[in-house]
């Protein structure tokens, strides 16, 4: 996918998921299954803990079983993007899912996530708890706590495909201060100065401000992309970019 | 792939929605106002190390409608050089495309979020508004969008008029802007700054638009009938502050006393005659009248009874009426009794 060269323009792409999930094609069908597993695993795990109250064991069986439905049963062949958000059907296809298996009595064990990506279900409960030892941060719900994971799948994979974009541009410096600026190094610590970090990168005050504008254009580029294959359709992806960037389309 | 912190990632949403100021003087410190045009931002210039506001079109094209007409407030602030007009500093264009100007940073609140807590402080109050509103008009601009939001009490207690965004501009001033002139303090620093051509001229103000804020909005722009605009469009809008300014509670001990409202009601309710022609013909005549109210004389939109005229003109002069009083009974107390 392509990125633009300038500004905050959706991207060029109008990959979706959802067509590709669609598609005759096996190998595209298979890449974008793994592109929803890799995105939905997490909110989805999280939300049967929370939900429906399953223990760890559970969860991680429902999980698995959930993305094979998704495959065997076609599930996202009866989405209709017109009808509301994509994540918002495949949080009902969860409930319905669970629903149908407790009603049967019957849950399937076959394990075997369809994803070739590593799924490290000990991460996700290791979450779980940092969530519960912060109830102040804890979500109304856990419709609003799922939604909550989506968006922060959306920015931790944006900024995974951001930090691979500075490395392979030989611009780690950039995603270094961005990475101490605006992320997780400095996590509640007071945030540093520009002048600091110009000092520790040996940088000008005026290279810490232009490096720092580059890696969030960069990375508004990777969350819009991001957002553009998991939104079902051109008025969601937009809504979304809206309400998450504060991006308007042209 | 890393695990996001609820405190990274509301600083992640934060940061990402800084404006590119990659290569200008400019170094985003955190979000102000979202307006129709566009966002406001706390800026700090680095040149000057002062704390400026960033006005930023959020689209991302220096053409357009919206981008002509940013381009247009930014004219018209610096032609509007007054104390109660906020300054503009600077204008051009961002690195990824985003018209922009740059003007003083105002600390203080807005009429909407905060009033003064007696009534003649409000009227007086809006004398002030009425001020720059004067100079604007006599350089050709109707503001178009007077309202309690687009008011700041700065932190002196100065009164600026913000937003100039739907600003009407007249032919006199119109001729002015295409000039180049040497008093317009605006560098385009980075990309040319989208120059208002005849054509861009033209959607601001075309007719049948319906620019403004309900409430606030004269009959004739809620109309879109944009040959009627002038100045007594904003005399309309300052009426209708009048009456927010009235309606707003005073506190207890402030309404407690007794004010004779009819002759504001009649002030405002001229201001805000549906035909142009009815209302005060200036923002001035509108100010002198509240003026007369607050010395006590008569004003000008309201027919006095006998009664109220008494009364007015005992509060004008209570101290002699007392005194005058008080001289007439002991007077009279005195020929009583030495008649007895």
């Amino acid at each position: 996918m392509a990125l633009e060269a300038q500004g905050d323009v959706f991207p060029a792409t109008r990959y979706s998921v959802i067509s590709a999930a669609r598609s005759g094609d096996p190998t595209e069908r298979s890449q974008a299954i793994d592109a929803i597993t890799t995105f939905y695993w997490k909110p989805v795990y999280k939300y049967v803990r929370l939900r429906w109250s399953l223990d760890a064991e559970d969860a991680r069986d429902f999980t698995q079983d959930f993305f094979l439905h998704l495959i065997e049963k076609d599930f996202l062949e009866s989405y209709d993007p017109s009808k509301g958000r994509l994540r918002t059907f495949l949080r009902t296809c969860i409930d319905r899912l669970f629903l149908n298996q407790s009603r049967d009595a019957h849950r399937l064990k076959r394990g075997g996530v369809p994803a070739r990506q590593a799924i490290d279900f000990d991460e996700a409960e290791r979450e779980l708890s940092q969530m519960v030892q912060q109830p102040s941060s804890s979500p109304a719900s856990p419709e609003d706590y799922f939604e909550k994971e989506w968006v922060r799948t959306l920015f931790a994979l944006a900024v995974e495909q951001l930090r691979l974009h500075c490395e392979s541009a030989g611009k780690l410096v950039h995603f270094e201060l961005f990475a101490g600026y605006d992320l997780y190094l400095y996590d509640h610590q007071p945030k540093p100065s520009y002048a600091s970090l110009a000092a520790k990168f040996n940088l000008s005050v005026t290279d810490v401000t232009n490096y720092l504008a580059f890696a969030r254009r960069e990375f508004r580029r990777c969350v819009l992309q991001k957002l553009r294959e998991m939104t079902g359709s051109e008025e969601e992806f937009r809504r979304e970019a809206q309400s998450l960037l504060g991006v308007q389309p042209k | 792939m890393r695990w996001l912190s609820d405190h990274v990632l509301s600083q992640l949403q934060a940061s990402v929605q800084l404006p590119d100021l990659a290569g200008t003087r400019y170094r985003a410190v955190r979000f102000l106002a979202r307006g129709g045009m566009g966002t406001v931002w706390l800026a700090e210039d680095a040149v000057l190390g002062r704390a400026v506001a960033l006005k930023i079109l959020e689209l991302d094209t220096a053409s357009g409608e919206l981008a002509a007409r940013l381009s247009r407030e930014a004219m018209v602030l610096a032609h509007l050089e007054h104390p109660g007009i906020v300054p503009i500093h600077d204008a051009g264009t961002l690195p990824d495309g985003k018209p922009f100007y740059c003007m003083k940073y105002v600390q203080g609140q807005s009429l909407d979020q905060s009033l003064p807590p007696t009534l003649p402080e409000r009227l007086r109050l809006l004398q002030r508004i009425a001020e720059p509103l004067a100079f604007a008009h006599s350089r050709g601009i109707v503001h178009r969008d007077l309202k309690p939001g687009n008011i700041m009490v700065g932190a002196f207690g100065e009164v600026l008029i913000m937003d100039w965004g739907l600003a009407k501009i007249t032919k006199i001033t119109e001729d002015a802007l295409h000039k180049p002139d040497t008093s317009l303090s605006i560098v385009a620093e980075h990309r040319p700054w989208p120059s208002p051509t005849p054509s861009d001229e033209v959607p601001p103000t075309a007719h049948g638009r319906i620019l403004g804020t309900p409430g606030y909005m004269s009959p004739e722009q809620a109309r879109g009938d944009s040959g009627l605009i002038d100045e007594r469009t904003d005399v309309y809008a300052l009426g209708a502050i009048l009456r927010f300014m009235m309606t707003v509670k005073l506190p207890k001990k402030e309404a407690s006393r007794a004010f004779n409202l009819r002759p504001l009601n009649a002030i405002s309710e001229k201001a805000m005659t549906a035909d142009p022609v009815q209302r005060y013909s200036s923002v001035q005549e509108l100010s002198a009248d509240v003026g007369r109210y607050l010395q006590g004389d008569p004003i000008v939109a309201y027919q006095e009874g006998v009664i109220e005229r008494a009364l007015r003109l005992y509060a004008r002069h209570r101290t002699a009426v007392v005194l005058v009083l008080a001289y007439l009974i002991m007077r009279a107390l005195f020929i009583l009794f030495s008649r007895q």
